[in-house]
C-alpha cells in the first residue's frame, strides 16, 4: 500500500492563509487537516454566537473550502477540519451552501461531529456528581458556574474515522483534539484497531508534528534561523507521508520555501511537551521518549519506533469563564534616560491610580526594548538606551477602575516627563479576561452523546 | 574549561500550558547530549529564572538529545489573565539560552570556530 499523505493546512485560526491552498495544489496529497482552536478560540466563537445564532464557527473555513473546492472534488483530497468550534451544525451548511452555489451538488458528502458542547450540560452534570474540578488549582467548577462562557470536551478520532467510512469527503468537528485531525484518516485508511496502541501514539506523534503548521517547517525555528529566513516568503507547510506499520516521513511539496530537519522536526516536537513519558490524548498515551529520527534526504524526516499506553478513562474539559477586565497602556520614551523617564513615569501613574483609590487585581509595567521578554535576566538598562516603550497593564474583577486607568495615561504627555511621544493610537481599549478551566471527565458521559452525521451536498 | 553560552551548543522552543512555560531544550549535537544532561540541572534552571519562574521539573528526552523543563507559575495566570506581553512563554527559550556554561575547551574551540 502506498503511503497516505496528509497536509496540514492551518496551525491556527488566523495562520497563513494561502497555505491551504498550496497543500492542495503545489503537489499531490490524500487529506488536508485545518485547526482551528486555540483555548480561548471556544470562548470568543461562543459570545459570537450569542450575539447571533448563526455564528460561532471559523468562517474562514467555510471560505477557504470555497476556494479549494475544485481541487478537491477533481484530486479526491478529504478535509478534516476541527471549524465548527461552538456552532458545528451552522458551518455544516456553510459549506454545504458554498458547494452547492459552485455547482458541485451531489457531488461530496459533508460530515459533522456533534456532542462535544457540554455548556447546556454543566448543572447535570454537577449534580450528577461530576465537579469538575480544576486541575491546575483544584477548585470545584461550582465557584465559577455562573460566569463559564463554553465547556466542551475533547474528543478523539473515532467519530471522524465513522464519518469518513460514511463516506465524508469533508469532516467538521468542533473541539476534537488537534492530533486526531492527523490520525483519523490513518486508522480509516490503514484499518487500524482502536486499541493498537503503538500505531495510534505514532499517529499522534504525526498530529503533534502537523498540527502548528509551518513551525515543524522551518517557521519560529531557534537552531539556526539565517539558514531558513530568507525562504520562508514561499515556506510549504508540512506533509505527513504515513505508511501502516505507524512509521512516517515529515516532508513538504517540493520547491516550496522552508526546511525539514532533524533539528526542525526536533523543536516543534518538544512544543508544549508536557511530560515526555505521558502525552494524554482521548485515544492513546503516547511516550515520546521512543520516537527516532532520521534524515531521510533532502527536506525529509523520518520517524519511527514510536510506542504507546492504553487510553485512560476520563476526557479533559476545556472550560472558559469570565474572569474580569483588562488594558494595556503604551508610551514611547526617547534618549536621554529614556529608561529612567520610561520608570518615573510609572510611578506617577501609579501614584495618581492610587489617589483614585482604585483597586486592581494586578498592575504589571514593562520596558518593551530592554526587559519586556527577558526581565530581569538582562540586568539594569544602560544610561544611553535610545528609546523604550513604557508598557503598563491592568487587570480587575470590576470594569470601573480598568476604564478609569485607561483615562491616567494621555495626561503623561503633558504631567510627566520628557521626551515621550506615541499616543496616537488613542485611549487603550478595554478587554474582557476570559480564563481557562481545565478539567477531567469520565469519558462515558461524553462518548454516547456524540452523533456522526454526514449530508450529500 | 571554558565559558560559553548555552545557545551556542543548544537550541530551543518554548510554548505555554496555562500558568506553565515548557522550554524544550536540544543539544546541537547529538554528541553533546551528555553534556548538557550534565549543566542543566533543576537547581541550575531554577537559578537562572530567579524570580521569573516558580517551581522547576526536568525530564530527559535522550533519544530527541533534548530535556524538557517546566517552569510553573512563569505566566502571571497564563491565557487572557496574563498582562505579560510574553503571556504565552514564546521568548523562554532564548532567555533559557542565555545562561552562560562552562564546557570542556574541546567543545568551546568547536563553537568559538
Amino acid at each position: 500500500m502506498p503511503p497516505v499523505r496528509i497536509a496540514s493546512g492551518q496551525g491556527f485560526w488566523g495562520d497563513l492563509p494561502s497555505a491551504p491552498v498550496d497543500q492542495v495544489r503545489r503537489g499531490p496529497i490524500d487529506y488536508l487537516m485545518l485547526d482551528y482552536l486555540a483555548e480561548v478560540t471556544m470562548s470568543i466563537l461562543q459570545k459570537q454566537r450569542s450575539r447571533n445564532p448563526a455564528e460561532g464557527y471559523a468562517r474562514d473555513f467555510v471560505a477557504v473550502i470555497g476556494e479549494i473546492l475544485p481541487d478537491l472534488v477533481e484530486k479526491r483530497i478529504r478535509v478534516l477540519a476541527n471549524a465548527g468550534g461552538v456552532n458545528i451544525d451552522a458551518c455544516r451548511q456553510a459549506v454545504l451552501a458554498t458547494a452547492r452555489k459552485a455547482g458541485f451538488a451531489g457531488k461530496l458528502k459533508v460530515g459533522a461531529i456533534l456532542g462535544d458542547d457540554i455548556l447546556d450540560r454543566l448543572p447535570a452534570l454537577i449534580a450528577g456528581g461530576h465537579p469538575l474540578t480544576n486541575m491546575e488549582t483544584g477548585e470545584a467548577l461550582e465557584s465559577v458556574l455562573d460566569r463559564v462562557e463554553s465547556a466542551n470536551a475533547y474528543i478523539g478520532a473515532s467519530p471522524m474515522v465513522a464519518a469518513l467510512e460514511q463516506g465524508a469527503d469533508i469532516v467538521i468537528t468542533g473541539r476534537s483534539t488537534d492530533t486526531a485531525l492527523t490520525y483519523a484518516p490513518m486508522m480509516h485508511a490503514f484499518g487500524w484497531a482502536a486499541d493498537d496502541w503503538d500505531r495510534l501514539a505514532a499517529g499522534v506523534v504525526a498530529g503533534h508534528i502537523n498540527e502548528c503548521g509551518a513551525q515543524a517547517t522551518g517557521g519560529n525555528f531557534l537552531g539556526d534561523w539565517r539558514a531558513v529566513a530568507d525562504t520562508l516568503g514561499d515556506v510549504g507547510f508540512p506533509i505527513i507521508e504515513a505508511d501502516a506499520d505507524g512509521s512516517f516521513v515529515v516532508t513538504k511539496h517540493d520547491g516550496t520555501g522552508g526546511m525539514v530537519s532533524v533539528a526542525t522536526v526536533t523543536e516543534q516536537l518538544v512544543y508544549e511537551m508536557g511530560d515526555p513519558h505521558e502525552y494524554i490524548t482521548p485515544d492513546v498515551v503516547a511516550d515520546f521518549t521512543t520516537i527516532r529520527l532520521r534524515q531521510d534526504g533532502p527536506d525529509r524526516v523520518r520517524v519511527s519506533g514510536v510506542k504507546g499506553r492504553p487510553r485512560t478513562d476520563r476526557l479533559k474539559v476545556s472550560i472558559a469563564y469570565h474572569a474580569g477586565y483588562k488594558a494595556v497602556g503604551t508610551l514611547v520614551y526617547a534618549w536621554p534616560d529614556a529608561a529612567d523617564k520610561a520608570l518615573a513615569a510609572d510611578r506617577i501613574l501609579r501614584q495618581r491610580l492610587a489617589r483614585l483609590g482604585l483597586r486592581f487585581d494586578e498592575i504589571r509595567t514593562e520596558l518593551v526594548g530592554w526587559s519586556a521578554t527577558h526581565g530581569p535576566l538582562v540586568g539594569p538598562p544602560p544610561p544611553d538606551l535610545p528609546e523604550v516603550e513604557l508598557r503598563v497593564a491592568v487587570r480587575a474583577a470590576e470594569r470601573t477602575p480598568v476604564e478609569r486607568f485607561t483615562r491616567e495615561l494621555a495626561p503623561l504627555i503633558l504631567t510627566g516627563p520628557p521626551g515621550v511621544t506615541g499616543f496616537a493610537g488613542g485611549r487603550p481599549r478595554v478587554q474582557d479576561v476570559v480564563a481557562y478551566w481545565p478539567a477531567l471527565i469520565d469519558r462515558r458521559e461524553i462518548e454516547p452523546h456524540l452523533r456522526v452525521e454526514v449530508t450529500d451536498a | 574549561m571554558s565559558s560559553v553560552r548555552l545557545i551556542d551548543i543548544a537550541h530551543a522552543r518554548s510554548g505555554d500550558k496555562g500558568d506553565t512555560v515548557n522550554v524544550g531544550v536540544i543539544a546541537r549535537r547529538p554528541e553533546w547530549y551528555p553534556l548538557l544532561a550534565r549543566l542543566l540541572t533543576v537547581e541550575r534552571v531554577k537559578a537562572h529564572f530567579g524570580t521569573m519562574a516558580g517551581e522547576v521539573e526536568r525530564f530527559e528526552i535522550p533519544n530527541l538529545f533534548a530535556l524538557n523543563f517546566l517552569l510553573h507559575n512563569a505566566l502571571g495566570g497564563g491565557g487572557t489573565l496574563s498582562l505579560m506581553t510574553d503571556a504565552q512563554g514564546k521568548t523562554f527559550s532564548s532567555a533559557m539560552l542565555r545562561m552562560e556554561v562552562d564546557v570542556p575547551d574541546d567543545v568551546a574551540a568547536e563553537v568559538i570556530s
